[in-house]
């Protein structure tokens, strides 16, 4: 019987024969990513008695969701951080201002095909769009990886996901992911790995895989991998030096299950407050009016995405009394779109630039929202609260040129077809 | 491992890690007791005053799911909660609740029973036996499959904490 990609990245990386389904490995990962919670890591890393990591090359700190950090409690958590790594000689460490994790991640060249990720943090699904098993795991976890350099996982069943035909010009991957997911559910995928195949998927870029790999997170997936392909190889040309394997899945290998998406079939769409999965077509809602809109995160803050948001402002400002957060994902990706004009242009339609860091999406600094008020966001939660208020406050979550248009507006309308 | 104790019913699918606990206080350095004081605040406020050692939650479908903040069960255990028995649990949290040493237990067929009937049992003590795999309410009594493999090593060392140190240890 053959083999999914997840069944094969793991015989790639522990040596194991065909590993069945539902049995249970130890795996040592190709890299593990943690963030501004290192420091509570790191207190359990010294509860278990370790002393040194079992290997500093292959940890990843960047911090990023409290950038740079808002008061004392914050700023202390980073100074822990900075104490370990130098005490620990941690080789990859990104410091406040150089980006998202899972940005630098792939961006500096942490990613292969064909290894597995952990990360203390549940995005981590993110570094599927480079053919890796991006796993998400909790603070104690990584802290006991850090100790001994591997954990326990049991092999998921996967879900092929086909994706065909060619998008419209107004309709991005995040409205391909949001539709996925609200045809499959906030638990569509749960203790899964899913796997994107087709031409559709192909013809994708990395930054738009990490975009759909990002938000396999939403349905609960373990994983969510694009096999890597020549798109694969041009993104890590000029990145990584070391040998991969670009993991194929079997042809007779079987999935649990498999759904076929049709790409000229989708539409501009959002989720509404408060679920990821409670996605409707922008067509179909009753006038919206909103008061911020937050273009960056994880899931949209790269230079294709900034540059779409920049195409729908061009020439034009925000309406008066609404906001525009901007949040570049990475200092590489702003320095990028400060020589192509692109945050001239953001800065100039009325949005306020900020440090590249993350913290505006789950209300961990900057941006919050005030009681009664409504976002339209590029990012992967719209939970009740998620912005740093609850009170009657709701969260849409679009693509970054939706964002775009309805900061224009006022009021969250699909983006016009015309400037792209 | 058993367990009695007052219900609280929470039949919402998706209740999420955020509204268990809220982003804000993520990044702060926090004790485990002083995540116990923000258990459940954008969700229920008065939760973390009102609950008492020893209750147990009954949750719906995919609790937990979102975030991999692991205070989202850190804080119920602190809180004093001694179990969620829900429909299903989202993979993170589950996770992290075996890392943690704290019980979550699926069991549908008991929640589905307790949420269909609320209101006769509300008053009732519900029991959840580890070791036997079954939740028990009034007069009828409901199976569960127990945990097995590492996820069974990890929870009965107390965690993956000491866990690992046995490991080491080993070495």
């Amino acid at each position: 019987m053959g083999q999914t990609i997840f069944q094969k990245i793991i015989s790639n990386v522990t040596g194991i024969d065909k590993p069945e389904e539902g049995s249970i490995v130890f795996v040592e990962p190709h890299m593990i990513l943690t963030h501004d919670n290192s420091a509570a890591i790191s207190k359990n890393f010294k509860a278990i008695g370790a002393e040194k990591v079992w290997n500093p090359d292959k940890i990843f700190i960047a911090l990023d969701h409290a950038v740079p950090p808002p008061d004392e409690k914050k700023a202390l958590n980073h100074k822990i951080i900075r104490e370990f790594v130098n005490e620990q000689g941690i080789k990859h460490f990104y410091d406040c201002g150089l980006g998202i994790c899972h940005q630098l991640l792939p961006q500096e060249g942490h990613v292969i095909p064909g290894v597995v990720i952990f990360g203390s943090d549940s995005h981590t699904t993110s570094h599927g769009a480079l053919g890796a098993a991006g796993i998400p795991i909790g603070r104690t976890e990584a802290a006991s990886i850090w100790a001994i350099g591997k954990t326990w996982l049991r092999i998921p069943e996967s879900i092929k996901i086909s994706l065909d035909g060619k998008l419209s010009k107004n309709v991005f991957a995040k409205d391909v992911i949001l539709s996925i997911i609200g045809d499959m559910h906030s638990d569509g995928a749960s203790y899964k790995s899913v796997e994107f195949h087709g031409e559709g998927a192909q013809a994708f870029s990395i930054s738009e895989r990490l975009t759909i790999s990002n938000m396999v997170a939403e349905m609960d997936g373990k994983a969510g991998i694009f096999p890597a392909d020549k798109v694969t190889d041009a993104y890590l040309r000029s990145r990584v030096n070391e040998p991969y394997k670009k993991i194929q899945p079997d042809t007779d290998a079987t999935y649990i299950q498999e759904k076929d998406f049709n790409l000229n079939e989708i539409v501009p769409v959002v989720s509404k407050p408060h679920n990821v999965d409670n996605v409707s077509p922008i067509s179909e809602l009753p006038e919206i009016e909103i008061d911020v809109g937050l273009l960056g995160t994880c899931t949209n803050g790269r230079v294709d995405d900034l540059t779409a948001a920049a195409k729908v402002l061009k020439g034009k400002k925000i309406k008066y009394g609404v906001r525009l957060l901007v949040y570049p994902a990475s200092q590489a990706v702003l320095l990028e779109g400060m020589s192509t004009g692109v945050i001239q242009t953001l800065v100039e339609a009325g949005g306020e630039l900020a440090v590249p860091g993350c913290g505006p999406c789950l209300g961990a600094y900057g941006g919050c929202l005030a009681p009664g008020e409504t976002a339209i966001s590029s990012a992967n939660r719209n939970f009740k609260g998620r912005m740093g208020c609850k009170d009657d406050t709701a969260i849409y979550l679009g693509s970054p040129a939706t964002v775009a248009a309805s900061v224009i507006e006022g009021k969250i309308v699909a983006p016009p077809k015309e400037v792209f | 491992m058993k367990f009695k104790g007052r219900m609280w019913i929470f039949t919402d699918k998706n209740l999420n890690t955020d509204q268990i606990f809220p982003g804000k206080y993520t990044y702060d350095p926090l004790t485990p007791e002083q995540m116990a004081e923000h258990a459940l605040e954008d969700y229920l406020p008065n939760f973390a005053k009102e609950v008492k050692k020893g209750d147990i939650i009954v949750a719906g479908q995919n609790f937990g799911s979102g975030s991999s903040r692991e205070q989202a069960v850190k804080c119920l255990k602190f809180a004093g909660v001694s179990a969620v028995v829900g429909i299903s649990f989202a993979r993170i949290y589950y996770r992290n609740a075996i890392n943690v040493a704290f019980p979550l237990v699926q069991c549908p067929e008991a929640v589905t029973y307790i949420f269909e009937n609320q209101e006769t049992l509300i008053n009732e003590e519900l029991t959840v036996d580890l070791s036997t795999g079954r939740v028990v309410i009034g007069d009828k009594s409901f199976s569960f499959p127990p945990l097995d493999g590492e996820a069974l090593n990890i929870f009965t060392t107390g965690g993956l904490i000491e866990y690992t140190k046995k490991k080491i240890s080993e070495k």
